[in-house]
């Protein structure tokens, strides 16, 4: 739908819009295609929840990786695996433990932690989950699919500033004799944000 | 300001609706509209903050029956317009009708936020805080639920810059922003969890020292 004179015009009305805007700013030389393009494919293909997956598991089998990671700051760390950035560059990691279970939300908007989760799904920015994890925790959690025990303290978390929250999962039971690429194959995106359990 | 963007703790929004296998962009225009905004951004020079307010400006019927994407389209379409980067009533005849967002408020931030920031923290880890109860008409990242409410502070944060001065000033002011922990009792009373809390970030001109 770049080109009118190639394709057909475009249908919704919110394609319309699109469109117009576009052409209204190419008229102005403000269309950069390969800013588009490079934009586009980063999300869509390699930033992701891979990343985040990776940063856990390297938590998992690397105490002292996971203590850095666990630190007020957990920015360093997770630069240390290549990953840093726009909705990134201040970190902070939240453990669940058998005691805690975090969960991550930002009711004002859509704040997630872009380098290690990619662009969040629809769901995270939708007003149900935004109105209703910082009241229901427990009951909205356990609608997901996501159980938690009555003994465990659900900690939640309103990203509203500058930082961004990863939950770092439990490790499973019975993943000992697993390797670090195939622990990390097992975590979620749902996981680091908290609306799931391994 | 007191939008319907401020969602949290609002009901009747029913079941959060999980799509299986989502695609990171549903359809070719969503993938449009997120390189545009950047492409905007830039051209307009505009930061975060500003094309946030431009988001929380958007009619609130809009707002609620629009999708994510749409809301970037809206939001960073108004600041192109408010920028003169592309007119509205050319926007409006070739789409057959654009909703924009509506103006900044005549009075966005009252004096008190738009204060410079203090050069130290004022407050340190373990201080009890009330949330200062302001309704600016402007941009702001205090949300409404925590408004008058008393939590304690959990981390110190480097000093960020203030969303209110950038937002409608345009000058990048930083200062220290803390992490405050709620108990859901002290949030939405007595029936909540007791067990569970909420710990939000916030930037210390939104908060005052309980003694």
């Amino acid at each position: 739908m770049t080109d009118g004179h190639h394709h057909p015009e475009p249908q919704s009305a919110v394609e319309r819009r699109v469109h117009a805007l576009e052409t209204l700013l190419a008229d102005k030389g403000l269309v950069d295609e390969q800013f588009i393009d490079d934009v586009v494919q980063a999300y869509a293909h390699d930033i992701g929840p891979m990343n985040g997956a990776q940063v856990v598991a390297r938590a998992w089998v690397d105490p002292t990786y996971r203590e850095r990671l666990l630190a007020e700051d957990a920015t360093p760390a997770i630069n240390e695996l290549g990953f840093g950035g726009a909705e990134g560059a201040h970190m902070i990691v939240v453990a669940n433990t058998p005691e805690v279970h975090n969960v991550v939300v930002c009711t004002l908007c859509s704040c997630y932690p872009w380098p290690v989760l990619g662009l969040p799904p629809a769901w995270y920015k939708s007003p149900p989950y935004r109105s209703r994890m910082v009241r229901e925790p427990r009951v909205l959690l356990a609608e997901m699919g996501c159980a938690v025990p009555e003994d465990v303290e659900i900690r939640v978390w309103d990203s509203s500033a500058e930082a961004r929250y990863l939950v770092l999962p439990e490790r499973p039971a019975g993943t000992e004799g697993l390797s670090e690429e195939e622990l990390a194959a097992l975590v979620t995106r749902d996981s680091m944000i908290g609306v799931a359990r391994l | 300001m007191d939008g319907v963007h401020d969602l949290g703790g609002k009901l009747g929004f029913g079941p959060v609706v999980v799509e299986d296998d989502e695609p990171v962009f549903h359809e070719a225009w969503e993938a449009r509209a997120f390189g545009l905004v950047g492409l905007i951004m830039g051209a307009a020079n505009a930061g975060t903050p500003a094309f946030r307010h431009a988001i929380e400006r958007m009619d609130p019927a809009h707002y609620l029956t629009s999708s994510y994407y749409e809301h970037w389209l809206t939001g960073a379409t108004t600041l192109a317009v408010e920028h003169g980067l592309v007119d509205a009533e050319e926007l409006d005849a070739l789409a057959g009708g654009f909703p924009l967002s509506r103006p900044v408020a005549a009075h966005p931030v009252p004096a008190r936020l738009a204060a410079p920031p203090a050069a130290e923290p004022r407050f340190g880890l373990g201080s009890r805080v009330r949330v200062r109860n302001e309704h600016p008409a402007g941009h702001t990242r205090c949300p409404d639920y925590v408004r008058d409410r008393i939590g304690e502070i959990v981390r110190v944060d480097p000093p960020e810059p203030v969303p209110e001065i950038e937002a409608h000033f345009g000058r990048i002011e930083r200062e220290t922003t803390y992490c405050v922990r709620f108990t859901m009792a002290e949030l939405w009373g007595g029936d909540a969890d007791p067990g569970d809390t909420l710990s939000i970030d916030l930037y210390e001109r939104y908060l005052e020292e309980v003694p």
